[in-house]
């Protein structure tokens, strides 16, 4: 199944995810579409529940076969050898050889995500034993220099070590040793650093950006944290309710937000604040107002209309469409983007 | 400056076997005025929350006091701690795990009022209830619904009416916000920026996010493996961080504006574990600028003068200046 390629690492074309329940069918991903380069990171940014560890679980095909998911769309990936495959079409024992090999993944929770029962180097092993054909002697070797690629100090002594042993930062380091085993060529890091104290926290993000510089591989990053994305994404994707509502470079995402929900989100950090009343403006924190809504019973029009300030009678009739303004730049709202700079001016002073 | 109306001198709190004690807190004195909002900052394992539960006495002390208006919290008896607890209140961390789950709203806000003797008589207490939900953002009718009805903004917000049922003077706000989405964050900031200026609140403001201190806090204690390296109006303290870890922190913490270079101060390794905390400064096994006196002495908590101090032997550190 050799696909044309499209010239990313990963190119991801209209893709939903549903879960059938007993209160109803939940659309927890619904019609994203979003392209991670070569050697490059594209950040997917959300608050909870907007689907963005969906989105990753789903194009890893990891979500539990109990779930009663239905998913469609594509999600085209270039691998290694320069092929071209869809990741939701492909056959399970294929897709099983992509996992943790071509494709790696890091979660949010790196004591949860190992397994205790295992020193840290069996379980970097088993992955290269499996993907790479190593014997046992030469995969824990290799373990063995994963870990000091992740600068783990004393290496030697700690590949004999149970996750229980280490700290939380140093299980993170883990973590990243066991996705880099196999070299892959796109990490898909679920909120890598949420756990960690923002010391630890630099240390891990310095270290992903090194290893990406050294191996070229691509980055898609799952998170919240809007200044981790400032200062280590190429690319942005800001979800909410489920869907993309703006998609741009970082420098011009946050130059320039165009989205309500965006601009909203940046006005309302407190560290802009600061900024706003050094130039002598109001004191009151900008507030996104409301909640998002029940996934069981979303607003007919624009997801965000109910906590949009700038809402017309419009936004809800039906979902606006996700429109290309410039050609690295998408966002989906209805009102005439020279409106919305003018309010994103407004809150910001 | 006036009377504290929190007093902590010399607080040590060790956990487990008293030979080889988890050092949580370890010698922190600070003082907190009427109307201040103090916070304090720090990485997990620094002892903030332990400090903020002692001060309450949630927890007792290993030695060391904290004085409410000059009265030792520490001496007071079981009768008269229960009377100082109506002034004395604490919003939690997770508002999921704070609240009754079996209990209504109602319930939750009118057992506090009844323990203190507040609102007597059913009509009473009804109105007072009523007026609580307003003053935090909800609606009387929500009195009759359980936690689980609730938002996790919604749920912070019942969280800081029960604070406020027994009009207390002092608040200890433990890390209120981080199990909040940051749209729903600004909204519950503002909500108590608004109630503790409208109620002059004296509040202890736990958490360790920066960016909200700043926003929030008067001054600010930064906190490390159980002690205090420096203390400053937060303006100073942010501005020009004097102290090599306070230093480090604010470097470490990325800013949402990619244009903003930040200055790269990289801490190696990890925190020391408060069993065995490194001889002299504990700072010292991470720090860019320790040098061999740090190992020998420990240092105090000098007093700069306007309102500053840092635990730091040395005062030749490169000042970073935020741009």
């Amino acid at each position: 199944m050799n696909l044309p390629s499209s010239g990313q690492r990963l190119e991801v074309r209209n893709l939903s995810t549903s879960f059938d329940t007993d209160e109803g069918l939940i659309r927890s991903v619904a019609d994203v579409s979003f392209s991670v380069r070569p050697g490059k990171t594209t950040a997917l940014v959300g608050e909870s529940g907007s689907g963005k560890s969906v989105t990753s679980l789903t194009l890893m095909r990891l979500l539990p076969r109990t779930a009663a998911t239905r998913v469609s769309g594509q999600a085209l990936f270039t691998n290694r050898a320069g092929t071209t495959v869809d990741l939701l079409a492909l056959p399970e024992p294929q897709m099983r050889a992509v996992r943790g090999n071509d494709i790696a993944m890091i979660f949010q929770e790196p004591m949860t995500s190992l397994n205790p029962l295992f020193t840290v180097g069996e379980q970097i092993a088993e992955s290269v034993r499996l993907h790479m054909g190593l014997d046992r002697a030469a995969a824990l070797a290799h373990a063995q220099r994963m870990l000091e690629l992740v600068e783990i100090p004393a290496a030697a002594q700690r590949v004999k070590e149970y996750p229980h042993q280490l700290s939380g930062g140093m299980r993170q380091r883990v973590m990243i040793a066991l996705a880099m085993a196999c070299n892959p060529t796109l990490l898909i890091a679920d909120e890598p650093t949420t756990a960690l104290d923002v010391t630890i926290q630099a240390q891990i993000l310095e270290l992903m950006h090194r290893l990406q510089t050294e191996t070229g591989m691509s980055i898609l990053f799952i998170t919240h944290n809007l200044g981790v994305v400032a200062h280590h994404a190429d690319d942005v994707a800001v979800m909410y309710a489920g869907r993309i509502v703006e998609s741009a470079p970082v420098a011009e995402l946050f130059a320039q937000p165009r989205h309500p929900y965006t601009q909203g989100l940046l006005a309302c950090l407190p560290g802009q604040q600061r900024r706003r009343e050094a130039a002598g403006g109001k004191r009151r924190l900008y507030a996104i107002r409301g909640q998002v809504s029940s996934p069981l019973a979303p607003p007919p029009g624009c997801a965000f209309e109910p906590r949009c300030d700038h809402a017309l009678p419009a936004c809800r009739q039906a979902m606006p469409p996700l429109l290309i303004e410039e050609p690295q730049r998408m966002t989906r709202c209805i009102l005439p983007l020279a409106t919305r700079v003018a309010h994103a001016k407004l809150e910001q002073s | 400056m006036s009377t504290p109306l929190i007093e902590v001198r010399h607080l040590h709190r060790y956990f487990g076997s008293p030979a080889r004690p988890v050092r949580a807190v370890d010698d922190v004195s600070f003082t907190i005025a009427p109307g201040e909002t103090l916070g304090l900052v720090g990485e997990s394992g620094s002892g903030k929350s332990t400090i903020g539960r002692t001060l309450l006495r949630l927890i007792d002390s290993t030695s060391g006091q904290v004085l409410y208006r000059g009265e030792d919290l520490g001496a007071a008896t079981g009768r008269r701690m229960r009377a100082l607890r109506s002034k004395l209140q604490v919003i939690f961390q997770d508002p999921y795990a704070s609240l009754n789950p079996k209990m209504r709203v109602r319930d939750i806000l009118g057992e506090a009022l009844q323990v203190h003797g507040l609102a007597s008589g059913k009509e009473a207490r009804e109105r007072r209830i009523a007026e609580l939900l307003e003053l935090v953002g909800l609606r009387a009718e929500h009195a009759s619904r359980y936690p689980h009805e609730f938002s996790g903004g919604q749920r912070q917000r019942i969280g800081v009416a029960r604070a406020l049922a027994v009009e207390p003077e002092f608040i200890v706000a433990d890390e209120p916000l981080s199990a909040l989405d940051v749209s729903i964050q600004s909204q519950v900031v503002n909500l108590l920026c608004e109630l503790r200026d409208r109620l002059s609140l004296t509040m202890l403001f736990i958490s360790h996010d920066l960016d909200v201190v700043e926003y929030l806090c008067d001054r600010v204690v930064v906190l490390y493996l159980g002690r205090v390296m420096e203390v400053a109006p937060t303006r100073e303290l942010f501005g020009r961080p004097l102290h090599p870890y306070t230093q480090a922190l604010l470097a470490a913490s990325p800013k949402p504006d990619p244009q903003q270079k930040t200055v790269r101060i990289a801490l190696k390794g990890d925190i020391p574990s408060p069993i065995d905390p490194p001889s002299g400064c504990v700072f010292r096994t991470r720090c860019p600028h320790a040098i061999e006196a740090c190992a020998q002495q420990r240092p105090e908590l000098q007093d700069l003068g306007q309102g500053r101090f840092k635990a730091c032997l040395r005062d030749d550190i490169p000042i970073l200046a935020r741009p």
